[in-house]
């Protein structure tokens, strides 16, 4: 079996979807012919017809206040922002009237859409394409917002998103999208809302999403080589969140590290870490620590490697949870520091 | 051929009109088809109880029954027309300012009203009364309109969509995207601009430069005429037209010249960007007074007539008077009702939080 990318899992599950369901339609800036400038919409066009994959004007919130009323009139609009911070035009019509049209109506009337946004960096991309803006979503009572990390996930969240009742943020790691894995996709159905334990461990949590998934699961690999069992888990949903699967582990391992790409103030590895504190506080040994991008405007390609959570920062912030019940550690060593 | 195209786009050079001030016909465009006298009957008992319901609506506001209400007076014969142009399949996408509009698409007052009591966001199903939420946000909802007016084209049905906006709305980017939109499409829906001269306190020439707003459409290729709003005989014809229009798929932009009489709410202190002449001027241009007059002059209104409107208006507002004086009964655990269509545990978990919080009140 060939392995399939990421970019192909998502394509994959918008046909499988529109295929399933006839109201599922595919619009946005260029995913029509061109298949989008990542190819996530490639051939849609082609094989569904024009009625249900085309090209709208170029202008965000027109495409979001415009898929409003299709979901009001019945469809199910998946729409693509092209580039995380090319969604902003569209801010108002999100916060404003696609979280609040359920709750504004008390229940008459329900918007099921899906907002995919590629987010966040590590591509190379020019200013304004690298954005990690998934904090402006999460704050924002009645959307969903979830972002896969494995390709799998990127097929089964997808369409999970696109069954949904409610209207989700569809966060898409760029630099994931040629990530492979040998892999059957397949379509699990159940809820937005679960975190997956990529890894088992006992010593300490790493808590991560999207992007920051493979980079939690490297330090893990390295920390490992040094007898140190990381547990690391996917959140794959920021909202629902599942307090249940973060807070056990953590109560178990006592010790725990958030990573995240946004920059680090207010963001959403704040909320985790407030959460854990509020819940868990008499099993930490140690603080809870966030390891996230600089507090600074998505900085040039060429420098983004030294503003991005790399795996050194993340076994560094792993080292300064005071293993001292373990003599040996390396952080007593010095290792890593 | 540009210049044909922007000929059959562009509005005329002036306000399309059919009645003067003082009730006489006067000689309108051709390619409009006249409201029946009976329709106009029609829209004067209307606009008479829409006045009274305006009237008893801003009253409800002093004795502090609403928060707030925006009146829409001498904008009766937008909000009139706007209502008795619509089908029963048709939606209305409806501003803060244009409940009268909804009351008179057969809407219960109270239900209306709940915006701007401060109950509940919106007070009614929108798919029952095919009529959206009430939108305060500026322009946004004319995206709604032009979605759902797709969306209803592509279901196979005619059913049009209504969009309205004020003057201010229209310096708002979703306007400009949802015309554009609309064009691309093909969307069967009407956008009506209710220039009213004033957005809260701002004129209109410190809003647009361009000689009519419905200019705007010409851009997007949207067919556009400019109406005066006063006039209901014009009003009538001209939103006749453009559903006809949109119902072909061709989307139509109206700009209504009117005027709001009261302020912008009873929040506003309008003496204060605009004087009493001003406003004595375009009282003399009452649209009620007009369609009166003129149904008096060719013998198609009565005195009974219109004290039979007047009583009409006068039960509509006795009962919202005793409607509203009732305290409506909130439950504040509703406050966690249809955030999302199944409850987060964070939500159950603040739910109950409130729950155990009312229950100490109570204890």
């Amino acid at each position: 079996m060939a392995a399939t990318t990421m970019a192909q899992a998502l394509n994959r599950a918008l046909r499988d979807a529109m295929t399933a369901d006839e109201r599922v339609l595919v619009f946005g800036e260029d995913v029509g012919q061109l298949g989008g400038v990542f190819r996530i919409t490639d051939g849609l066009t082609r094989d569904f017809g024009e009625q249900r994959c085309f090209d709208t004007p170029l202008a965000e919130s027109g495409i979001v206040g415009f898929a409003l009323g299709m979901a009001m009139g019945g469809y199910k609009p998946v729409v693509e922002m092209q580039f995380d911070a090319f969604a902003y035009p569209a801010f108002e019509q999100i916060t404003s009237h696609v979280a609040k049209m359920r709750n504004r109506t008390r229940g008459h009337l329900s918007v099921p859409m899906v907002i995919r946004v590629p987010y966040a960096g590590g591509i190379g991309g020019v200013e304004h394409h690298c954005d990690s803006s998934e904090a402006y979503y999460v704050h924002t009572p009645g959307l969903k917002v979830v972002s896969p990390a494995t390709v799998n996930d990127a097929y089964t969240l997808l369409r999970e998103a696109i069954d949904d009742p409610d209207p989700v943020i569809f966060m898409e790691p760029k630099k994931l999208y040629w990530s492979k894995e040998d892999i059957e996709l397949r379509h699990v159905d159940e809820p937005l809302g679960h975190a997956a334990i990529r890894r088992h461990g006992k010593d300490a949590t790493l808590i991560a999403y999207g992007p920051s998934v493979p980079v939690a699961l490297q330090a893990a690999a390295a920390a490992a080589e040094e007898g140190i069992e990381l547990e690391v888990i996917d959140l794959r949903s920021l909202v629902p969140f599942d307090d249940d699967t973060v807070m056990r582990s953590v109560r178990r391992t006592g010790r725990c590290v958030v990573v995240q790409e946004a920059s680090g103030f207010a963001g959403f590895g704040a909320e985790i870490v407030a959460r854990i504190q509020e819940r868990c506080f008499h099993s930490l040994a140690a603080p809870v620590i966030r390891v996230s991008g600089f507090d600074i405007p998505y900085p040039p390609p060429m420098l983004e490697h030294s503003h991005l959570p790399s795996v050194d920062r993340v076994l560094d912030a792993v080292d300064r949870l005071q293993f001292t019940d373990e003599p040996d550690h390396r952080y007593l060593t010095g290792a890593h520091s | 051929m540009s210049d044909h195209i922007a000929t059959d786009l562009l509005p005329s050079a002036t306000p399309v009109r059919y009645l003067a001030e003082d009730g006489t016909t006067v000689d309108g465009p051709a390619g409009y088809t006249l409201p029946s006298v009976e329709e106009l009957r029609d829209a004067h008992r209307r606009m008479v109880v829409g006045r009274r319901f305006d009237a008893q609506s801003t009253a409800l506001t002093k004795q502090g029954r609403l928060a707030v209400y925006p009146s829409s007076r001498g904008q009766e014969a937008c909000q009139i027309a706007a209502a008795m142009v619509l089908r029963e399949d048709d939606w209305l996408f409806p501003t803060y300012r244009d409940s009268m509009a909804m009351v008179s698409r057969g809407m219960d007052p109270v239900e209306v009203l709940t915006l701007l009591r401060g109950d509940a966001h919106c007070g009614y199903d929108p798919n029952a009364a095919r009529v959206a939420p009430q939108c305060t946000p500026l322009s946004t909802q004319t995206l709604h309109a032009t979605g759902l007016a797709y969306a209803l084209r592509r279901n196979g049905t005619d059913s049009a969509v209504l969009a309205l906006i004020g003057d201010g709305a229209t310096s708002e980017g979703d306007f400009h995207e949802a015309l554009n939109f609309a064009a691309v499409f093909e969307a069967p829906v009407v956008f009506l601009v209710q220039n009213n001269k004033y957005a809260i306190s701002v004129p209109l020439d410190k809003q647009s430069a361009a000689p009519s707003l419905a200019y705007k459409g010409v851009g997007y290729g949207v067919r556009s005429e400019q109406v005066d709003g006063n006039d209901p005989v014009a009003m009538l014809a001209v939103l006749h037209k453009a559903f006809e229009h949109a119902r072909a798929g061709a989307p139509f932009l109206i700009e209504a010249h009117t005027y709001r009489i009261e302020a912008h709410t009873n929040a506003d202190d309008a003496t204060r960007y605009r004087d009493s002449a001003e406003v004595d001027r375009w009282l003399d241009a009452d649209p009620l007074a007009r369609l009166e007059k003129h149904l008096r002059g060719i013998g198609a209104l009565t005195d009974e007539d219109v004290a039979e409107a007047q009583a009409e208006g006068e039960r509509l507002a006795a009962d919202l008077r005793s409607r509203m004086n009732a305290d409506p009964h909130l439950d504040p655990m509703a406050l966690f009702d249809h955030v999302y269509a199944r409850p987060t545990t964070q939500l159950v978990e603040q739910r109950d939080l409130l729950a155990t919080e009312l229950k100490a009140q109570e204890g």
